[in-house]
């Protein structure tokens, strides 16, 4: 069976897309970077693509809020084509810069607000997934994912969080430390239909075991890498 | 005229902006009653209807996060703007939204309105803006609703002026001098006005301020090139060779085998590994940080990052050691015009972390230290690490190479950088300093990263445009080849400006290439993939002669002979310092538990989390040993180790900084930080015998003998330190007059600052080694000799020092041998932790590696008779090393005489001493980081 293909949008200011790039090559995925404006001019690259992914960092600089200006550039020059792809079923993750400019270009519910404790925060998490959760992108996953946060505008925000867990929509929640202030503890979140995913945390930055900061006394394993995150989206664009 | 809007937005939940000026407010004893609102308000002009409007406040505001309002708020409040030419990258986000919507907009820009609630009184309100919030040196404000600048406000008339040099006598030039701010020797001034009298003409006002960037303290490094006579020594008065001149002959003695280049163009370059080069470089950004923190900080971090792509090569890490004053300085003891301890912190951390963050890079390695002495000084040292594809280094330019300018637009920020940094600070810098301090877009340095990393076939030479802009870009690179350029093709963000500003003026962001013609249209496309702006501002010509030229008229016609090598060489006197290395003393410690309390909880030892949790250390998914460390991940590293994920070989960044010691005994200071900055990395498992060094030198005034001396005898122990551990240095970076001259005429100069950075190879990135305790029943070996040190020790800041405070470390002969010794034992796995032992001496180091794991550990076997020596001594050469019972026979095979053992791990949670009451582990955290992890 031929890899699946997968595209890594970038913006101006993304920075995590080469973490997100290795993290799907070593996952088994024929990934290539794409800057949105080569991917608005050339719709047809997401036709040919499997998976897509709106990588981590700061598109246009965080300015005027995190996210916005991407995602003001994506809806209005893709916004068909990503609805579509999304429709086929075809999975789409979004991570920390990636989720806030999913959430602005209104393919994910609810927004990021400034961490509850006014500071950028880079530290690591555990994340819990949510046995409920309808995330193609968590299926299967009972041990909770290990991986690292960075980021200064995570608080995820939500009018009615019960109606997203009933509704299966909370793939993620952080586990003991609740890092920014998020409603419910609420790391990652999908769409109803499940194929979107957007989280804060960076899986990407965790995908050998070395990577995990208690690595030579124990801590993490295979169980716990970010990894099985992108091998569950993999999986499941080859079964389309 | 287009309609003026204005748009404010408030955030639904508190601002936490808001929470940390009331918490600011508070630090300088104003209590605000009411909480503090920010909002944004963005101003734009154009010809909007109302559906134009409500769609572009729904494009710039999220609804569940925020309010919006075009009606001007009623309620009172401080409104806070850029002053005109300063960077404002969310008007340049406004643009591109309204672009976006094909809304047609004339101007944006934005502002912060700081609304405090009714009942506070207008000049207190006005005090905090002043003191806590914004910054007049790139800030204005005012009550109520303000007006933004309007860039065609920019004043400026656009010719060269020439000026009146021939004949000019010693009282003129001093004249001239001080006019113009040119900060140059009478020797210098001399030199040039003898130049034109020969050349028969005046001197242009580009052309002056040209040489004066190009021969400031900054960029001709003018005391580490001078002769100097010292005085003081053993053998009377000596001329010793340049201070430059001594680093570089002592790498070229050492001759390591990984050395690429070392002390040429922007960086160092190393090859541990082949096939791959690392290049290494550390700045400082002292001045620009100390009037305008966040600024300064800011753009040191941009700067050092250029210095890497200065040299091809991707930058892959950022490092930065800070010094401050003592955050808790009384307000009475803050010296006129000087911005408090706590601000600069907080602005200078901020600075790093928006820089390093957006940038994408980890920051993993650094320092933060605190001394009254740098009140009025800060000390703000960024570093860069970065890897290429070997290649060779590029030779270039060639007459016939196009001068490409790539990057961001040029305006009136960041004039005179450059000399404003070769002077000496007061009460009055910040006001006139404004122009000097730019603030950074780190956005617009990461497309140019991306838009040269893998064009390295299409240019023959490239710089970074740092202190002295263009000026000293180019004609650097024109030195032995000349070039002739065009200021009027240089873009520029605002028109106005004169042709001396255009030319020196330090907008960041830039970069200079020499493009061989044949290549241009592929860097062209390369840049326009990334929104790169490219700029071909003229040639490199082979005539040796530096031609600028303006609307049609030469405002610059140098020879670069001249330029480069007219400078009459300095003559400076020095006087060697006398330290005492024999009359050791001792200390008496009458409660040893509390002291070692108060030691973890002293600012220079105490957790630097708060920090560290700023910034990205995870980014590009390398960091393999990171800043804080174990099971609560709130232990001290000793270096960190970045590996790609796949590889197994990485590299180690240790960091060596005492400046107390430098105060007693400034050649043992050197010694001491090159051992502790090659401990930090050997600890963590790289290879002692492949370490690359970087210098930096923060100093006060080298025309003051004592001072210079204290410079002649660190760069000594700089030599002795580094043949001693075969460990060359690269590249280095010396930052002088780090002085303040108070409102009494009494000077403050910083103590002798050297930070040691030491980039080492690491064989075996799945083994490295961190100080946590592991398993209790493990032993504790101690390495190394104790003896009685403590000049310049930590112990003497908790405890009252004796009259003579005696010796500080002295350098460890057999150090270089036993670390490559517990380099063998590591590499045969027979290490479960290490640590080195530094400031707070081996009670400190222990209490460390308990926090770290939080275990406990018995210790009862004492490396010297005198129970303070013993504890807190800050003997260098020291590690402790935990090591598996069944392994400790191989181990003390391998380390022989120089490992004793002293204890053990345990279970019961508790630091045993014997001697000293037993502390809980958990009271030692809480000493060490009382705020928890955060």
């Amino acid at each position: 069976m031929s890899r699946v293909r997968a595209l890594v949008i970038a913006g101006p200011g993304t920075n995590r897309d080469h973490d997100v790039n290795d993290a799907l090559e070593r996952a088994g995925a024929d990934t290539r970077i794409v800057l949105a404006s080569e991917l608005i001019a050339e719709p047809a690259l997401l036709g040919s693509a499997g998976l897509a992914v709106v990588a981590g960092g700061f598109s246009y600089a965080d300015s005027l809020g995190a996210g916005r200006m991407l995602a003001l550039d994506l809806a209005l020059g893709i916004g068909d084509a990503l609805r579509s792809f999304v429709a086929d079923g075809r999975p789409v993750i979004g991570i920390c810069n990636g989720f806030q400019v999913l959430t602005a270009a209104g393919l994910l519910p609810g927004a990021l607000g400034h961490n509850a404790q006014g500071r950028f925060d880079c530290r690591w998490v555990v994340l819990d997934p949510v046995p409920q959760s309808v995330s193609v992108w968590t299926t299967g996953i009972e041990d909770p994912i290990h991986c690292p946060i960075a980021h200064g505008e995570g608080r995820y925000v939500h009018p009615d969080p019960d109606s997203l867990f009933a509704a299966g929509q909370v793939a993620l929640r952080y586990r003991s430390t609740n890092p920014n202030g998020s409603v419910a503890d609420i790391a990652g979140v999908c769409d109803p239909s499940g194929v979107v995913l957007g989280l804060m945390p960076h899986p990407e930055n965790h995908i050998v075991r070395r990577q995990h900061p208690r690595h030579s006394r124990g801590g993490g394993g295979d169980a716990h890498l970010g990894l099985r995150l992108f091998d569950n989206g993999i999986q499941h664009a080859k079964g389309l | 005229m287009a309609d003026r809007h204005r748009l404010t937005i408030r955030s639904i939940d508190p601002d936490p902006r808001g929470t940390s000026i009331s918490s600011a407010a508070a630090h300088i004893g104003i209590v605000l009653a009411d909480p503090v609102v920010v909002a944004d308000v963005i101003h734009v002009a154009g010809t909007l209807d109302d559906d134009q409007r409500t769609r572009l406040a729904m494009a710039v505001a999220d609804p569940l996060l925020q309010q919006t309002s075009w009606d001007p708020p009623a309620s009172d409040g401080i409104e806070i703007t850029f002053l005109p030419g300063v960077t404002d990258t969310a008007a340049d986000a406004v643009l591109h939204a309204a672009d976006q919507l094909g809304i047609v907009l004339t101007t944006a820009a934005t502002a912060r309105r700081i609304e405090f609630g009714p009942s506070l009184d207008i000049g207190v309100a006005d005090d905090v803006v002043r003191r806590v919030v914004a910054n007049s040196v790139i800030e204005r404000w005012g009550h109520g609703l303000v007006e933004p600048p309007h860039l065609d406000d920019a004043p400026g008339h656009a010719d060269a002026e020439l000026i009146t040099i021939r004949g000019l006598d010693d009282d003129g030039l001093r004249g001239l001098n001080a006019e113009r701010s040119l900060y140059l020797d009478l020797e210098e001034l001399r030199a040039i006005r003898d130049e034109y009298e020969g050349l028969g003409r005046d001197i242009t006002d580009v052309e002056i301020e040209t040489l004066a960037q190009t021969w400031s303290e900054h960029c001709a490094h003018k005391t580490f090139r001078a002769i100097i006579e010292t005085t003081g020594g053993p053998d009377g008065p000596t001329d010793v060779t340049p201070l430059l001149a001594q680093l570089r002959a002592c790498t070229d003695s050492i001759d390591a085998p990984f050395v690429r280049s070392a002390f040429v163009g922007n960086a160092g370059v190393i090859e541990f590994t082949e096939g791959t080069t690392i290049a290494l470089k550390a700045e400082t950004h002292n001045h620009p940080s100390a009037v305008e923190p966040f600024g300064g900080a800011n753009t040191g971090v941009g700067g050092v990052i250029r210095d890497v792509l200065g040299i091809a090569h991707r930058p892959i890490a950022v490092t930065d050691i800070l010094c401050f004053g003592p955050a808790d300085l009384p307000l009475a003891d803050l010296p006129e015009g000087a911005l408090h301890p706590r601000r600069i912190r907080e602005g200078v951390i901020d600075g790093v972390a928006d820089y390093g963050n957006k940038i994408g890079l980890p920051t993993v390695a650094g320092a933060v230290l605190y001394d009254p002495a740098y009140t009025t000084n800060p000390l703000v040292f960024a570093g860069c690490i970065g890897t290429a594809p070997s290649r060779p280094i590029h030779d270039g330019p060639f007459p016939g190479d196009r001068v490409v300018v790539l990057g961001g637009a040029t305006g009136r920020d960041g004039i005179r950088g450059a000399t404003f940094s070769s002077a000496t600070m007061d009460a009055t810098t910040g006001e006139v300093a404004g122009a000097s301090v730019q603030i950074g877009d780190p956005i617009v340095e990461k497309l140019l990263i991306d838009a040269l990393i893998g064009a390295e076939d299409l240019y023959s030479a490239i710089t970074d445009c740092g202190a002295g802009g263009l000026s000293s870009a180019i004609g650097e690179m024109a030195e032995r080849v000349g070039a002739d350029v065009d200021l009027d093709l240089v873009p520029r963000k605002y028109p106005g400006l004169d042709p001396w500003e255009v030319w020196l003026s330090e907008a960041q962001e830039r970069m200079v290439i020499a493009v061989p013609p044949k290549h241009l249209a592929a860097m062209q496309a390369r840049c326009d993939r990334v929104s790169v702006r490219l700029a071909d501002v003229g040639h490199f010509t082979g005539d040796m002669r530096l031609v600028v030229r303006h609307q049609g008229h030469v405002v610059v016609d140098l020879a670069t002979g001249f330029l480069h090598d007219g400078r009459p060489q300095r003559r400076m006197t020095a006087e060697l310092p006398t330290p005492n290395r024999h009359d050791a003393t001792g200390r008496d410690v009458a409660e040893p538990a509390a002291t070692i309390l108060a030691l973890l909880a002293h600012p220079n030892i105490a957790s630097k989390a708060e920090t560290i949790h700023r910034y990205d250390h995870e980014i590009l998914g390398a960091t393999v040993v990171r800043p804080l460390v174990g099971a609560a991940a709130d232990g001290p590293a000793d270096g960190v180790v970045l590996a790609d994920p796949g590889a197994r070989e990485g590299i180690a960044i240790g960091i060596g900084v005492n400046p107390w010691y430098g105060l007693h005994d400034p050649e043992a200071m050197a010694l001491a930080v090159i051992d502790e900055a090659i401990r930090n990395v050997v600890a963590v498992g790289a290879d002692p015998d492949r370490v690359a060094l970087l210098d930096n030198f923060s100093w006060g005034d080298p025309r003051r003998e004592s001072t210079l001396g204290e410079l002649v005898a660190a760069v000594d122990g700089c030599c002795a330190g580094a043949r001693m551990y075969n460990a060359p240095f690269v590249s280095g970076k010396d930052s002088l007059n780090n002085e303040y001259v108070g409102a009494d005429g009494q000077r403050h100069a910083v103590p002798p600052t050297l930070v040691i950075t030491a980039i080492a190879h690491v064989p075996d990135a799945d083994h490295c080694v961190t100080p946590d305790l592991a398993e209790p029943g493990n032993v504790l070996i101690l390495i190394g000799q104790t003896e009685t040190e403590f000049a310049g020790s930590h112990l003497d800041f908790v405890q009252a020092a004796p009259r003579n405070v005696g010796v500080v470390p002295a350098p460890d002969p057999d150090a270089p041998e036993t670390y490559r010794h517990l380099h063998a034992a590591m590499r045969a796995g027979l290490v479960e932790a290490c640590h080195d032992v530094s400031e707070g001496g081996l009670a400190v180091a222990l209490a460390e590696m308990c926090i770290a794991g939080r275990l406990g550990a018995q210790v009862d076997a004492l490396p010297h008779d005198d129970l303070a020596t013993a504890l807190f001594s800050e003997s260098s050469g020291r590690l402790i090393v935990e090591v598996p019972s069944r392994s400790v026979a191989a181990f003390m095979k391998i380390m022989g005489r120089a490992a004793t053992r002293i204890g053990e791990v345990t279970d019961d949670s508790l630091l045993s001493i014997v001697g000293v009451e037993p502390i809980p582990v958990d009271r030692l955290a809480d000493a060490f980081n009382p705020g928890g992890t955060r």
